[in-house]
């Protein structure tokens, strides 16, 4: 075990246990009044904070490259687009990408590929960008893998960015991973915070993990780039400020070949809304027991001005469409007002509202985990009380 | 043919709760099942097997008792399963994982023609695995797989995107990862059953993938945990009941719409 993160000085040990429940892995038990590590360390470093004796150390990382990393500078986003249209978390990543360079004290720059997409430059200097990186060019056209990871990957190795923003989008979590990989470096899913740590400047991740039941930090301290993707809705873009400059480099890139053929697009067709981008949503779940209870949510949300959404069973039993799903599997969302009726909130699906800024839940169950992240809750049935309140809401703007 | 199908096992995370006293994970009685998203990929492969005759391998990294997936898997169809585990692959990110994994996929064979991949697992949600992998192996990538059509070496796979999907054709090798819109699984079989009870697996540890150790586990992956905490609640500002007092559950509700912009 001599390579475990982690050390144990039995001398200062007191058998306080504090570490064995500190462990969120199991992986310390008393042996002998002594902790000891019998688990599998992850090196979180909970047991090092709970000792309170100072009993267990980190045991420093001797595989640093010191030398290296300080060629890696600048934070990057990759502008992902498709059609030509940039991808609103794009946006989003621009402004905590702002922020993060100001703390770090470097450059903001956006990676722009595609085919005939350079028009795109300016809007991104517009949303924070100091440079934006273009590789313009017909192979990028639809994205593919091979190509997009061939061209991510050659301008990190020619320009060594030091932190690489993407969001966590079907694109994103499929060549921003692999080029990860080929890198060798790491990559953080689905963050939820990102900040730079004043001391040492490195990258703090937090992301959920076990379904969203606990949240950890991560950090990439001895390779570069530090990677991290980032949900669309999670973080909040800045307005465009026009009076902005930046610079625009083209890039001309040698890039591999193509290997697929793209025979068909198909486009969804009707449900184009994006709940993620909803101000006020109206949201069901299995309380809602039937698809023809949702007729209620929508003139619900209609006399609001709001968006009707759901939890999964919903959206599993064929009551809604997928597009309309709020959680884990589905959205994340960050309306103002978030009102959950009949949905018990399942960690993945209070996972996916941590956004939201006021939440009404109305639920039969009065020991309901939604209520536990509700602003304001009702307990009662939904079958009264939404045609109660439609009454209501008809009444008020009558009166006004 | 060759389809190599990538499958893990995983805390049934529905269920894992966190001790509000101690904020760690109270894994007391948290079952461990195949991920969901891997029983899609496996059936996807089984497809390739009632079709083309392809051979169809499990492999799965994880501690010992991860052997019930590989049985699982072979019950339902699989020809046969191998197991990584080795405490040096303890506490892999996603970088050492895809790393490990690969090594195995070479080790059952050098070229095969197809790996698949769940779309991700629900305990870590990552993803980046199957990208991961198709790195290592120098295979194009094809993500989020809806369908598949396979005729001698050439492929149709339908992706899925966020607003649509693209229909795809290319030649094997490839990796792909496979959504739950896919065929839905199957059931194993009785006669799968008692194949899976008297199936030999192969277990391999990180001597046997001839693997750097420096790049395995903890030691292997770049991204380190540091610190671990419960997500934050929110308190119930409020909580009226129905029943008891209608007229001021609907009033607060209005109150917090007007208030809120929404009711003006």
């Amino acid at each position: 075990m001599d390579e475990a993160p982690i050390i144990i000085n039995q001398d200062k040990c007191k058998g306080c246990k504090k570490c064995v429940k500190g462990c969120p892995f199991g992986a310390l038990e008393m042996v002998d009044k002594k902790a000891t590590l019998v688990g599998d360390c992850r090196a979180c470093m909970s047991c090092v904070e709970a000792c309170p004796f100072g009993a267990i150390t980190a045991r420093k990382n001797e595989n640093a490259n010191a030398a290296d990393l300080t060629q890696y500078k600048n934070v990057w986003v990759f502008a992902e687009q498709r059609g030509g249209k940039i991808h609103k978390v794009v946006f989003e990543l621009l402004a905590t990408g702002r922020r993060l360079a100001d703390d770090r004290g470097c450059e903001l720059c956006a990676v722009l590929l595609g085919d005939q997409i350079s028009g795109q430059a300016q809007d991104l200097i517009r949303h924070g960008a100091d440079k934006v990186y273009v590789v313009d060019q017909p192979s990028l056209g639809e994205y593919e893998a091979d190509t997009y990871t061939d061209a991510l990957y050659k301008l990190i190795d020619k320009y060594k960015p030091e932190v690489i923003l993407a969001g966590a989008t079907a694109i994103g979590r499929s060549f921003v991973a692999r080029a990860a990989v080929r890198a060798r470096t790491g990559l953080t899913a689905d963050c939820t915070n990102l900040s730079i740590d004043k001391e040492t400047f490195l990258l703090h991740q937090t992301r959920p993990a076990f379904g969203g039941n606990i949240m950890a930090t991560i950090m990439t301290p001895n390779h570069r780039p530090q990677m991290s993707t980032v949900r669309p809705g999670v973080f909040r873009a800045n307005e465009p400020d026009p009076s902005r400059n930046g610079e625009v480099l083209m890039e001309q890139l040698e890039l591999v070949a193509r290997k697929l053929k793209l025979v068909k697009s198909i486009r969804k067709e009707g449900d184009s809304i994006d709940i993620a981008e909803a101000e006020i949503l109206v949201s069901g779940g299995r309380g809602m027991a039937k698809a023809e209870n949702f007729g209620m949510l929508e003139d619900l949300a209609h006399l609001l001005g709001g968006t009707v959404s759901a939890s999964r069973p919903c959206v599993d039993a064929g009551w809604i469409s997928s597009a309309r799903q709020v959680g884990q599997t589905g959205k994340t969302v960050a309306p103002k007002i978030y009102m959950a009726f009949g949905i018990s909130g399942a960690i993945q699906h209070l996972a996916g509202i941590s956004g939201a800024d006021y939440v009404i839940a109305v639920n039969r169950d009065e020991n309901a985990p939604i209520f536990g992240v509700a602003n304001l809750g009702i307990v009662g049935d939904v079958m009264e009380i939404i045609p109660a309140l439609i009454e209501a809401l008809k009444k008020a703007k009558a009166g006004n | 043919m060759h389809v190599i199908v990538c499958i893990k096992q995983v805390p049934d995370t529905t269920n894992v709760k966190i001790n509000p006293e101690t904020n760690t994970l109270m894994r007391d009685g948290v079952e461990s099942i195949l991920n969901p998203f891997d029983e899609y990929a496996l059936e996807m492969g089984l497809k390739l097997k009632d079709t083309q005759g392809a051979r169809v391998s499990v492999i799965t990294m994880g501690p010992p008792q991860a052997d019930v997936i590989l049985r699982d898997a072979i019950a339902r169809g699989a020809d046969d399963g191998v197991l990584l585990t080795d405490r040096a692959f303890a506490g892999a990110d996603t970088l050492a994982t895809s790393y490990a994994l690969s090594l195995a996929i070479k080790k059952v064979n050098e070229h095969p023609d197809l790996v698949l991949f769940g779309k991700q697992a629900i305990d870590g949600d990552t993803a980046q695995v199957g990208p991961g992998v198709s790195e290592y192996l120098g295979y194009t990538l094809l993500c989020n797989v809806k369908s598949l059509t396979v005729e001698g070496n050439h492929f149709q796979a339908e992706s899925v995107y966020e607003e649509g999907s693209d229909i795809w054709e290319g030649d094997f090798p490839c990796v792909m990862t496979v959504l739950k819109e896919a065929p839905a699984p199957r059931f194993a079989s009785l006669r799968g059953c008692m194949n899976a009870r008297k199936a030999k697996t192969q277990w391999l540890a990180a001597k046997d993938t001839n693997a750097d150790p420096e790049r395995l586990g903890l030691k292997g992956s770049p991204t380190k945990v540091v610190k671990i905490f419960s997500p934050p609640v929110r308190d119930c500002e409020m909580k009226c009941v129905w029943k008891s007092d209608k007229a001021k559950a609907l009033s607060s509700i209005l109150d917090a719409l007007k208030k809120k912009g929404a009711l003006k």
